[in-house]
């Protein structure tokens, strides 16, 4: 059991982790970050199915069904929208200044 | 060990390496080198912890999680839908669609919430009290996020009217977050069902009052904002459940999105609580009057403009995209590069509809992000820039922000386009911007106004430096 105290110090680290990995983002990755994070929370996909596991009775089953739903759709939307938008990102250095002349 | 132990110690080591994998993913994306490759790590972080969870069963002898089949069904329904509609949705649209996505987070989260506290008021599941506070403060937050960021969605959307206001709105905003609260605490006290039902119906009511006065301009604020709470409220419902990867998961996006929130507020010059208690330009101070006039010019001396100069910066703003012209505008720098020509971009914070929107719209376009500047690193290099070409940009090149005190749009910091040797600004009519103030920069002797719809005005600046090139000028 995770408790008191104990829980508090996770939060904390958690928190300060947070914090730090976005300190240093150039602003040109704030959109894909953002929707990165969005995709980072549908973890809680496995929350919804661990209650949804120990539904009971008819309403458990529907509320659970219902967060399941949710979580896999944030799961899945976060990732498909994030990834399309950092697949676009590329450097005309290096080996991007062949795709520059391709697409021309 | 037992064969149920050892899969109980495989499903938890899956959580943890999930969770290393959520931030290092994070962490990766936070650099254009590695973003791509970030997504995906936290993609097959979040595929291991689904997978392993299939096989979390408290029953002795079965295998499959209990309700596996319905577990199945919701996830695939909502996979394919979800899915579908991102790989749908065009780039303009994508805050809308992170909206959405997030308040189905923060619904999935009020929805584990809603079943702890169900199945302890059923005398089930006992919760510890602070398991209890958590659950309730997590059911609120998740509660506004799904409401709120729906709200937001079918704004941004067009589906609902910009705004909606009335008088007393905030009493009334007020009366029933305390409710909520008041209720929450009730729940606390008391597990009782029809409470917990009546706390549910006031959290969710709550998001959708807080956010139906919020403008489509301060929409990237809250949508980030919800976004933050999303991560709270699994953190605490991760807390309730006992599963560290939800904790850390769902803190870390608290606190970064947190962060990010900040960020995006001070770059467009309004504090958080301005955003979500006021609203935008309700001062209605009219701005000092502007003397001179605007000069039209027409595209073949905007073209000749750009065959002598040396350093061009493009400024695009959500105009561009908002006319698909970002592929002809790359089209014409080429042929700007291809001369010798010092092409840059340079993004304003908010250009777009979120921070680094425009970024993105760019890069779907082609345009390497080597080329892109920032504001602060480009700000020095305007006095040095022969033409500046301004596109479907407006109140971010105002420089009205700097010098008249009673501007709404006063202290915001902008691109100094103003001092370029010559501006040439691309738009379609004499409109203001989103702030519905006349801008100072169009009327300044070193700028021309080039009236054209930004495609076609790209089109034509390509055909006249090919037809400085044949030697004809115009």
């Amino acid at each position: 059991m995770i408790d008191g105290f104990l829980a508090l110090y996770l939060f904390m680290l958690a928190a300060f982790t947070g914090h730090e990995i976005i300190s240093r983002v150039p602003v040109i990755l704030h959109t894909p970050l953002m929707s990165g994070s969005n995709f980072v929370h549908g973890i809680v996909l496995v929350g919804a199915m661990i209650a949804l596991g120990e539904a009971t009775t008819p309403l458990q089953q529907a509320i659970g069904f219902i967060g399941v739903f949710l979580g896999a759709g944030n799961a899945a939307g976060g990732y498909v929208v994030t990834e399309r938008m950092l697949e676009m990102f590329k450097s005309s250095k290096k080996p991007g200044s062949d795709q520059q002349g391709a697409k021309q | 060990m037992t064969s149920a132990q050892l899969i109980s110690v495989l499903i938890q080591a899956s959580y943890f390496s999930a969770a290393v994998l959520l931030i290092m993913g994070i962490k990766r994306m936070s650099s254009p080198v590695t973003a791509r490759s970030g997504i995906q790590w936290a993609g097959v972080g979040v595929l291991i912890a689904v997978i392993a969870t299939f096989f979390h069963s408290e029953v002795p002898g079965q295998v499959l999680i209990a309700n596996a089949a319905l577990i199945f069904i919701a996830i695939a329904i909502s996979t394919m839908l979800a899915w579908y509609s991102g790989k749908k949705v065009a780039m303009t649209d994508m805050p809308q669609m992170v909206a959405l996505y997030n308040g189905m987070g923060g619904g999935s989260a009020a929805a584990i919430g809603a079943m702890a506290l169900l199945a302890a008021a059923m005398g089930e599941h006992a919760l510890s009290r602070q398991q209890s506070v958590l659950a309730v403060v997590g059911a609120l937050i998740g509660s506004v996020s799904f409401t709120g960021s729906l709200i937001a969605f079918m704004k941004l959307q067009g589906w609902m009217d910009k705004t909606f206001r009335f008088t007393g709105q905030q009493a009334v905003n007020g009366l029933c977050f305390l409710g909520a609260a008041v209720l929450g605490a009730m729940v606390v006290w008391h597990l009782q069902t029809n409470m917990i039902v009546l706390f549910f119906a006031a959290a969710l009511l709550f998001g959708i009052l807080m956010t139906l006065p919020i403008g489509g301009a301060d929409m990237p604020v809250v949508i980030s904002l919800y976004n933050a709470f999303t991560g709270l409220a699994v953190g605490f419902e991760g807390y309730v459940q006992q599963n560290v990867a939800l904790i850390i998961a769902g803190t870390v996006v608290g606190a970064a999105g947190t962060l990010l929130t900040r960020l995006m507020a001070k770059a467009m010059n309004r504090s958080i609580s301005n955003v979500l208690f006021s609203n935008f330009g309700g001062g209605g101070a009219s701005a000092a009057e502007i003397k001179g006039s605007m000069k039209p010019i027409d595209a073949d001396d905007a073209a000749s403009l750009l065959y002598l100069a040396e350093k061009i910066i493009i400024v695009p703003g959500y105009g561009m995209a908002v006319a698909q012209a970002q592929h002809k505008i790359w089209e014409l720098s080429q042929q700007l590069i291809k001369r010798d020509k010092d092409v840059k971009f340079a993004i304003h914070p908010v250009a777009g509809r979120m921070p680094g929107h425009m970024n993105v719209l760019l890069a779907e376009a082609g345009v390497p992000y080597d080329l892109i500047a920032d504001m602060d690193d480009i700000n020095p290099e305007f006095p040095n820039c022969d033409v500046a070409i301004v596109i479907g940009a407006n109140d971010v090149v105002n420089p009205v922000a700097k010098t008249d005190k009673s501007s709404p749009i006063y202290g915001m910091p902008i691109l100094d386009v103003a001092k370029a040797k010559q501006v040439i600004v691309i738009k379609r009519g004499k409109g203001t911007g989103f702030a519905g103030i006349e801008n100072a920069l169009f009327y300044q002797d070193n700028c021309r106004m080039l009236y054209a719809d930004g495609q076609e005005a790209a089109n034509k600046l390509i055909a006249g430096l090919k037809a400085v090139d044949a030697g004809g000028g115009h």
